[in-house]
């Protein structure tokens, strides 16, 4: 198997067959509250596929020339949550001073991403998949376009039922589960995909 | 001691954190395959909840309000580590079935929140009985979810079977799907009775 397939094969693998959201249960709280709408969604969507794909190379950094050297591996956990929450703040301040057009555009999701389990989910199984810097990279990136995937579909869908007829006790919260549980089965249906 | 049985009886039922506030929903879809999993979860959690909401409290004058946010990651962090270095020493097979929500104990936003909004401002037993109450709430959605997808996935109940051996199990219940549409039909259920016992009020 080259190495362009096997970048390919983690790319689909991480995107679609362990969707981050629909199979591995990360970063629901962001997939619940932020797709009221389309526009919503893609803010929130795009921020978080920069900082995860950022955060996971420098949280990797962090960890080979920082926490190995040191045999600090155990404290990976509070290692990664400082790095990417300083990440996060810098970017932060960044585009508060240098670009404020984004900023207004992406400003508010900041706040909330620093939190979204998805990010330190990406930086810990990193390290315990044993990736390099390249396959880290484009798991990341894989992760991110599927959780792009799913909110942009869960938008979709809440949008059109705005105006439909529910029943009130399955108004809100809990049509949203039983949306993502039929989206989960046509995730779970391409399962034999990657290997 | 009315007081502090208000606020642990408002983070099970009023604001419980998973079915009302819609928090920490990552650890409860993802480990509830089983009873045990589940009850796993809840002493893990509930040990990161008050160990973090206990240590801010008795800090709370101590604290400058610039570098709260960082303090408290670093507290919710410490006591995960010692967490996950317990269970990995004394319950190696739990450890391994909880897998990845074990390090990511320290983003469950329901312990930040809770320390955020309560425990930062409040005193030390009242922050105490707000953490037992809030790991008792997400206890109980966690482990009833848990049982509802063990019995009908694998038509057991903490490995013992229940329908007998001809039940065909409804594997739907194990896999992803089946944990959104249980706590789909849960939020329903809750949502029913809140407005039944809230027109009751008002007659």
């Amino acid at each position: 198997m080259g190495e362009i397939q096997h970048l390919m094969n983690i790319f689909i693998n991480a995107a679609f067959a362990q969707n981050f959201v629909f199979i591995r249960f990360l970063a629901l709280c962001s997939f619940v509250g932020m797709t009221t709408s389309m526009s919503n969604a893609v803010g929130m969507g795009g921020a978080v596929t920069f900082v995860t794909v950022m955060a996971s190379v420098i949280s990797y950094a962090v960890f080979q020339f920082i926490l190995i050297p040191l045999h600090l591996g155990y404290l990976q956990t509070i290692a990664f949550i400082l790095t990417i929450a300083v990440f996060v703040q810098l970017v932060e301040i960044y585009l508060k001073k240098v670009v404020p057009s984004l900023y207004r555009a992406m400003g508010i999701y900041l706040p909330l991403i620093a939190t979204n389990c998805m990010i330190l989910a990406i930086a810990l199984l990193n390290v315990t998949e044993g990736f390099n810097l390249l396959e880290a990279t484009v798991f990341s990136f894989g992760a991110s376009i599927g959780y792009v995937l799913a909110l942009v579909v869960l938008a979709g869908i809440r949008e059109r039922l705005n105006y439909a007829k529910i029943p009130s006790i399955f108004k809100g919260y809990p049509l949203i589960f039983f949306i993502a549980a039929f989206i989960a089965v046509a995730f779970m249906g391409l399962q034999g995909i990657a290997r | 001691m009315k007081n502090l049985l208000e606020i642990f009886k408002k983070g099970v039922f009023k604001e419980n954190p998973v079915l009302i506030l819609m928090l920490g929903l990552c650890s409860v879809l993802a480990v509830s395959t089983s009873v045990v999993n589940a009850a796993g979860m809840t002493l893990a959690f509930s040990f990161v909840l008050i160990g973090s909401e206990v240590t801010i409290s008795l800090m709370r004058n101590f604290i400058p309000k610039t570098l709260r946010v960082p303090i408290f990651i670093v507290v919710i962090g410490s006591f995960t580590t010692i967490m996950s270095l317990l269970l990995q020493a004394f319950l190696p097979d739990l450890n391994k079935a909880l897998g990845i929500f074990i390090p990511l104990v320290v983003v469950n936003c329901i312990i930040i929140g809770r320390i955020e909004a309560f425990a930062s401002k409040k005193s030390l037993s009242e922050s105490i009985f707000d953490a037992l109450g809030m790991g008792f709430g997400y206890g109980i959605v966690i482990i009833s979810i848990g049982a509802i997808r063990e019995l009908l996935g694998s038509g057991t109940i903490l490995g013992y079977p229940v329908f007998g051996s001809n039940y065909k199990a409804a594997l739907f219940f194990i896999l992803p799907p089946g944990a959104f549409l249980v706590i789909g039909i849960e939020i329903a259920i809750l949502n029913k009775v809140l407005s039944v016992s809230k027109r009751k009020r008002e007659i």
